[in-house]
């Protein structure tokens, strides 16, 4: 059997995935990277988009992150995700609602620590709405 | 010696204490073995994170790091965070928290520290207002009633973040009941601002294999991001092992009263029969005398 990456990904609360992948594709701060076996290690911070898995040459598996980090070594890719979402599970309608939502909060917003979570929440969902839509 | 009527009400009113504690001795069971799961299902998070920022420390150190990791050079301000219950009837959880939130108060002070208290959850808060009320800075309650979620952890982390960025404290650090069993609960006092580092060892950090680490942005820029994560992910850690050894303690608590209950309910009993058997005995020792004396 060829070699495989042991691929983890991790919320706060548990542990989300745990299994043998071919390879991983993860949205990177700078740009997408793909993680094969005996990748270099890195640590990176992860911009909100979608991981794919691959098992046997296609994707299996596609979660949404909302960002975090990842930690890839020769064996092994550890994403501590700080939310994750099958992206057959996005519910564009909803999302589209929350978003509206959010917006109509961000002008009643008046102290700046509620603002920038309201500006960092509307971010994640408009990526999530982007990759649910494609 | 009181009457067979007032007796009667004594034991009526113990069976209906038992009944009650009993029926929370259930329900915090059944709470407690959720807490714990969740504690559980948490830690492979906080294991990583840990192993991460220890890696990226080692690394970092040359330079000195961000100020969360290294702190603002003094420590003349002290930030406690206190965890207790909202909650009573559990036992001794929440006065040897708060004991040892008073002992460390006292010592920083006489220390010639400044202290401020950050209280989570509502008895905490009670406890110290009386004492301490003009140190603290803030509280909030009613975190736990639904279950642990991170965004409460979350909530309470950016409000300690934007309290650091401000200057308004140099050193912050947990108070909080750490889940040993549903018995014992240990009293943990963890430092959280700056960073505690679990010892790396000298230079950067090395893979299994001996390979350096690549670092993308750089060193810095994921530090920057993963320090702020780390206290949210250090105060959820503190609030789900707060949380099951509430419900350890409140179960144990509960289980001591039940028992307690049905102990004080035979010796009323006891009490009962034999004033019973008094009243028997006096009536017929009247009856027999009665009837003599014709």
């Amino acid at each position: 059997m060829a070699e495989t990456t042991q691929f983890e990904l991790v919320s706060p609360e548990k542990l989300l995935y745990s299994e043998e992948t071919e390879m991983v594709v993860v949205p990177g701060a700078e740009g997408n990277f793909g993680v094969l076996p005996r990748h270099a290690p890195m640590i990176s911070t992860l911009r909100p988009g979608v991981i794919d898995v691959y098992q046997k040459g296609s994707v299996a598996e596609r979660i949404f992150v909302a960002g975090g980090f990842a930690e890839v070594t020769e064996t092994r890719c550890t994403v501590l995700a700080e939310e994750a979402l099958p992206l057959a599970d996005v519910d564009v309608a909803k999302v589209d609602k929350d978003l509206a939502d959010l917006r109509d909060d961000l002008k009643d917003a008046k102290a700046d620590l509620e603002r920038e979570r309201i500006e960092a929440r509307i971010t994640v969902l408009e990526a999530m709405r982007a990759a649910a839509s494609h | 010696m009181p009457s067979l009527k007032d007796l009667k009400i004594r034991i009526n009113s113990v069976k209906s204490t038992r009944k009650i504690t009993s029926a929370m001795k259930m329900v915090a069971a059944a709470k407690l073995r959720r807490a714990q799961e969740q504690a559980e299902a948490s830690r492979p998070y906080a294991e990583r994170m840990n192993r991460m920022i220890a890696s990226l420390a080692g690394a970092a150190s040359q330079t000195g790091g961000p100020k969360l990791l290294a702190g603002t050079g003094k420590d003349d301000v002290h930030l406690l965070v206190v965890f207790t219950a909202d909650r009573g009837l559990c036992g001794g959880f929440n006065s040897s928290i708060i004991r040892a939130a008073r002992r460390r108060i006292r010592a920083l002070s006489t220390g010639g520290k400044t202290v401020k208290i950050y209280c989570v959850g509502k008895r905490g808060r009670d406890a110290l207002k009386r004492e301490f009320g003009e140190m603290i800075v803030n509280s909030v309650q009613d975190v736990t009633r639904k279950g642990v979620a991170f965004s409460s952890a979350d909530e309470i982390a950016a409000g300690i973040l934007k309290m650091f960025e401000d200057g308004e404290f140099d050193v912050c650090s947990v108070l909080f009941n750490r889940f040993q069993s549903a018995m014992t609960q240990i009293v943990t006092e963890q430092q959280i601002i700056p960073a505690s580092m679990p010892e790396t060892g000298e230079g950067p950090a090395e893979t299994e294999s001996g390979a350096l680490y690549e670092y993308e942005p750089d060193e810095e820029a994921i530090l920057a991001a993963l320090l702020p994560r780390n206290v949210a992910t250090q105060i959820f850690t503190a609030l789900l092992e707060s949380n099951a050894s509430e419900h350890g303690a409140r179960m144990t608590a509960m289980d001591n009263a039940t028992r307690n209950a049905g102990d004080m309910i035979d010796k009323l009993t006891l009490n009962y029969n034999r004033a019973r058997q008094a009243a028997i005995t006096k009536e017929l020792i009247e009856i027999i005398s009665g009837a003599e004396a014709v």
